[in-house]
């Protein structure tokens, strides 16, 4: 514990802290433009020199561990005179053009210079310009603007585990590039344009479409995948401009994937503003009390057991718990909350959790990976499992299709077989779980929606007893979800009730006409073939399948429009709020149904979002605080028997990563995104587009 | 003068071969067995005693290098990192070395290896050294075959491996940092310090990098003893050295001198005196290019070492003498190597990067004239904004030539900017 004095006050910080690190802990801010707390240490922007007694030249505080009795000197005339001079040299070369630069009014460069430039050049040569590179579409490069603090390399070589970007020559001719001039694959590649310090890495979707002080900035939740990522939702009038990542050291640290940041524009397109009714075979537009009159002239005549609902992946707790409230009071058995028919057993909490927790990953010393491609289903969580590998001593391997995890993980195979030699202790793994003091599991979607699902999940139940996945203080068992409301239906119950149908049977009953009406709560990714025959409302905000098949549409809100709750795949409510008001006529979702159920003479009994909150929090204790994970509750699940290799190979549950969703399927960018990184670029021919 | 019987470097001129039968001849390998024999601690306490200071120009003090390496064997292996890395302008000895006298080198590189508890040596040679290279090799080789290297050196048990690896031109992967990120087989760039490679060095190991003419040294001091070499040499500045005269002088060449010889004399017995007499010298780079200039008053009485030449504000670096004389365009030479400073900077840190090209291209309008009074100050001040602010010393070494240049000149240049605005206002008028 060295003690140290900066600017005259005194400090004890744990061996190994920089002289910077030292300073932040007083309050004392060193400005700098390379240094950044979760990246490796470059020392080359040379901002931060500070003056150290008895040393003969400044020093970088960054790189500079503190030392026992050193007295720091951040405000003395030297330091701040060292950090003038390296400010103009900054200076020289970049352009100057904040006026037309995206980074104007978020700049370090920007802000520093005010603080230690001068208030002209003193440079008269000609100054350097270099080349744009492509970066891809989400990343728009000025590169005469760059600084040459490397945080972009050394992220992508670092955090993404991707090292696609690089400096090439020497000197002034120094360049960031990407290696083969090709557009960067990381799934995290947004988080460059927010650690580039200056303009030469801007958003490209973003690009001259708002200044960040025109910018109103909400405080939110991302639902694109089921990490639940704390996100910043930038808003002009009643537009989303741009998301950002937001700090949660138990979540994304402050890192976001690139879908969660760029799909917004999927927000403004395909958006169901007006309520609609199928007329003639036609979907019209229609008023809200149009829809509820044949809303009610259908469902009144029908018994509830004729009735069913199934939740979409991006509905919010709120409102899948009032159609729940309104299936019951209908007498309705038949609800789901699994489109995707997965095998997951909502009697048992701690089955279908992460339990383990994203931060907890980093205590593990094991990983095996079934089923399931984390960089493309949770990339972020995935960057989690790359930073407890970066710090060794960490046995990764992976049983489904061989992929890049961004990591080296040991490719055991892609079937169940190798899973059950596993699970039967005949692969040498399991010995490796077993020796392990911290073993890990993690199972994705790709396993638990196949037929045989609910026998991997038993599989996995009694591998975790056999190698010991749980014990005091610790779980190692983890389903990896991939929708956003998945975790909160199943603990709230929207599963079939006494003698109820899940999807499957719903879908099997709507064909053979044993249920008249279904009710998708902004489902989309069901067999809508099957409700040919069925009555149904959909209850959404995009214009996707779901819709299509609908009798009546009914128009939602999207996430960045409501107040709502979230469980991540740990079980972590969260609360996303709004940032925009819905478009058009379109409701949050649970005024809707509070206002069905008036008309089907069944009211809910709520008259506000507190008191629906209290209601449900009261029935569910997942619910009763936010930011907090519930543990969930441990015990026997899944089904006994022989998985069946004739399934095929263990896929991911994500084909595309940049388009999982109704929201990501309407998105321009995503769809640029899958044509030129998504590896499904097509020769183009002259009557293309 | 020194005297041919202290000379360590008998065979600098290559009269003889290379061989290991004639290197022999000449007392190489003589005793090596024995002098292993002394210890670990030995031969670190008899190397600080001989104060034999670093032969690659920054002058640190070898035996003091030594003690820093974690004392007994750690977990993870030392190595000893020989630069033959020589890209300084004007210096050519370690090439003499690695071509007249590899034995030296060799045998060097065991006793040191041996002296830090390294078993390997992994010597960088500068890419261009492409024959050079061929004879050291053959020169292990050799002494692999007469098992003098291997997994037991000389019969002392001790086991010990020299590999040679070659650069690729680059200048600054001379400096001891950036020679290790290369070695290891990454960009070229220097790292910032701490952790020193004796903590932190090749592959996160503890590691001593130091000069070929240092390595190729020990032997001969610890044969014949630190008093000896003590002996030789001003106090503080022990030894003989290996000094590059080039330039302007009748026969320039390296010669090994004892420090502390005058300049003038060195330039006169064994160059042949300055071209056109000494009173043509205008003046003398003393120590490869990156130390400032001094002129003629100055080189008339000053003295060849360390000490000396920082009390004149300039240093003994490689000791690649420099001579210019009255012919020289002092401004061009000075604005040659600030390109070549911008050409070799690596880029990683602000102040070198954007300083360096700023300095070459006020140097390039100063050479012609084309400046004002005013921007001399500026140019100094732009040194001063380089110097002491980067990672690794080629900041240093960009500043220091023009801040000599204009310490002793800075008349020559104000009547060139001056002579130019008169010639400029003739044409007009």
């Amino acid at each position: 514990m060295p003690k140290l004095t900066i600017d005259g006050l005194e400090v004890d910080v744990p061996a190994g802290t920089s002289v910077l690190q030292a300073a932040e802990q007083l309050g004392i801010e060193i400005p700098r433009f390379c240094y950044h707390d979760r990246l490796p240490v470059a020392a080359n922007c040379r901002m931060c020199l500070v003056e150290i007694e008895k040393m003969p030249k400044p020093v970088a505080s960054c790189a500079m561990p503190a030392g026992e009795g050193m007295v720091v000197k951040t405000q003395s005339p030297a330091a701040l005179q060292a950090r003038k001079d390296v400010m103009e040299l900054l200076l020289i070369n970049h352009p100057l053009d904040c006026p037309i630069c995206d980074q104007g009014g978020e700049c370090d460069l920007q802000d520093q210079a005010v603080a230690y430039g001068k208030d002209r050049g003193r440079y008269t040569e000609e100054k350097r310009a270099v080349v744009e590179k492509d970066m891809g579409p989400l990343i728009k490069t000025a590169m005469t603007r760059c600084i040459h603090c490397t945080r972009c390399v050394r992220f992508l070589t670092e955090i993404a585990g991707v090292p696609e970007l690089g400096m090439v020559n020497r000197g002034e001719h120094a360049e960031i590039t990407t290696y083969v001039g090709k557009a960067l694959t990381s799934e995290l590649s947004g988080n460059l344009v927010d650690l580039c310090p200056v303009g030469a890495l801007t958003s490209a979707p973003y690009a001259y479409t708002a200044r960040p002080w025109e910018l109103k900035k909400t405080e939110s939740i991302d639902v694109l995948d089921a990490v639940g990522c704390a996100i910043r939702i930038d808003a002009r009038g009643n537009q989303v401009m741009r998301v950002l990542p937001r700090l949660n050291e138990d979540v994304n640290e402050e890192w976001l994937g690139d879908k969660s940041r760029h799909a917004i524009d999927g927000l403004a397109k395909r958006r169901l503003d007006t309520p609609f009714v199928r007329r003639n075979g036609r979907l019209e537009e229609a008023s809200w009390n149009e829809a509820f009159a044949v809303i009610q002239d259908k469902l009144g005549g029908l018994p509830g057991s004729a009735v069913a609902a199934i939740a979409g992946d991006l509905a919010d707790a709120e409102s899948m718990f009032a159609l729940k409230l309104l299936m019951d009071s209908l007498g309705s058995p038949h609800r789901d909350c699994r489109q995707d028919g997965a095998a997951l057993d909502p009697a048992v909490s701690a089955s279908y959790r992460f339990n383990t927790t994203i931060a907890g990953i980093e205590q593990a010393d094991a990983l095996l990976i079934v089923g399931s491609n984390p960089r493309i289903e949770a990339p972020v969580l995935n960057a989690r499992i790359r930073k407890r590998f970066l710090k060794g001593g960490f046995a990764v391997a992976h049983i489904g299709v061989a992929a890049d995890l961004t990591y080296p993980a040991q490719h055991l195979g892609d079937g169940v077989d190798t899973f059950q030699a596993v699970v039967d202790g005949a692969h040498p793994f399991f010995e490796v779980l077993k020796a392990a003091e911290r073993p890990m599991i993690v199972l994705g979607m790709g396993a638990l929606c196949r037929d045989d699902g609910a026998r991997i999940l038993g599989a996995a139940r009694y591998l975790a007893d056999k190698v010991g996945l749980v014990k005091d203080g610790w779980n190692g068992f983890n389903v990896l979800q991939t929708a956003a409301a998945r975790v909160a239906g199943l603990d709230l119950g929207f599963v079939p009730g006494q003698g109820g149908l899940d999807t499957r049977g719903i879908l099997a009953a709507a064909r053979a006409g044993d249920i008249g009406a279904v009710w998708l709560l902004g489902a989309d990714q069901i067999e809508t073939n099957s409700l040919d025959q069925a009555f149904v409302v959909y209850q959404g905000h995009h214009g996707d399948v779901g819709a299509q098949v609908a009798d009546v549409v009914l128009p939602g809100a999207a996430y960045t429009e409501k107040s709502g709750t979230y469980l991540n795949t740990e079980g972590r409510a969260q609360r996303a709020a709004r940032a925009v008001f819905p478009p058009g006529e379109a409701r949050e979702d649970w005024k809707i149904l509070r206002a069905v159920s008036e008309v089907l003479g069944k009211p809910l009994p709520f008259d506000s979002l507190e008191a629906l909150r209290a209601l449900m929090a009261e029935g569910c204790a997942s619910f009763a605080g936010i930011d907090k994970v519930v543990p969930g509750v441990w015990g026997d699940f899944g089904e006994n028997g022989a998985l069946n290799p004739a399934l095929g190979p263990l896929g991911s549950a994500v084909s595309n990563y940049y388009m999982t969703d109704p929201i990501s399927r309407a998105s321009p960018t995503m769809a640029r995104c899958t044509l030129e990184i998504g590896g499904n670029a097509k020769a183009r021919t002259g009557t293309d587009g | 003068m020194l005297r041919d019987e202290d000379r360590i470097y008998t065979n600098l001129y290559g009269f003889e071969p290379w061989s290991l039968k004639a290197a022999k001849a000449r007392g190489d390998w003589d005793g090596t067995k024995a002098i292993l024999a002394k210890g670990r601690d030995a031969i670190v306490g008899e190397m600080k005693t001989a104060g034999l200071r670093g032969r690659g120009g920054a002058g640190f003090s070898a035996g003091l290098k030594w003690s820093f390496m974690p004392k007994g064997e750690g977990p993870l292996p030392h190595y000893l990192v020989v630069n033959a890395d020589e890209g300084e302008p004007g210096t050519c000895k370690d090439r003499d070395i690695l071509r007249f006298e590899p034995h030296k080198l060799v045998e060097g590189c065991l006793i040191a290896a041996f002296a830090i508890g390294a078993h390997a040596a992994y010597i960088y040679v500068r890419g261009e050294y492409y024959n050079e290279t061929k004879v050291l090799q053959a020169a292990i080789d050799e002494a692999y075959a007469a098992k003098l290297l291997g997994p037991n050196a000389c019969g002392s048990g001790w086991a010990m491996d020299v590999y040679i690896h070659r650069g690729m031109g680059a200048y600054i992967c001379g400096e001891e940092s950036a020679l290790i990120q290369s070695l290891e087989g990454k960009k070229g760039q220097p790292r910032s310090k701490p952790p020193f490679p004796a903590g932190v060095g090749v592959w996160g190991c503890p590691t001593t990098v130091n000069n070929v003419e240092t390595i190729a040294d020990v032997p001969t001091i610890l044969r014949r003893g630190a008093d000896w070499f003590v002996g030789l040499g001003p106090e503080n500045n022990n030894g003989t050295k290996v000094f590059c005269i080039s330039g302007h002088v009748e026969t320039p060449c390296n010669v090994e001198e004892e420090m502390g010889i005058p300049l003038k004399e060195l330039i006169e017995k064994h160059a042949g005196g300055v071209r056109g007499g000494w009173d043509n010298l205008l003046a003398v780079i003393p120590g490869g290019c990156s130390t400032p200039m001094i002129p003629k008053d100055v080189c008339d009485d000053v003295k060849m070492d360390f000490d000396s030449l920082r009390n004149v504000r300039s240093g003994l670096g490689t000791a690649a003498v420099i001579v210019m004389d009255k012919s020289t365009d002092l401004v061009a030479a000075i604005t040659r190597l600030a390109r070549f400073y911008m050409h070799e900077s690596c880029g990683q840190c602000t102040p070198c990067r954007e300083g360096t090209g700023w300095l070459w291209r006020t140097m390039a309008r100063m050479e012609k004239g084309d400046a004002t009074v005013e921007e001399i100050d500026q140019l100094l001040e732009v040194t001063r904004q380089i110097e002491g602010h980067t990672i690794c010393a080629l900041g240093d070494a960009a500043a220091w030539p023009i801040q000599g240049l204009f310490r002793h000149f800075r008349p020559e240049v104000e009547k060139r900017i001056a002579a130019r605005r008169a010639d400029a206002k003739s044409r007009v008028a």
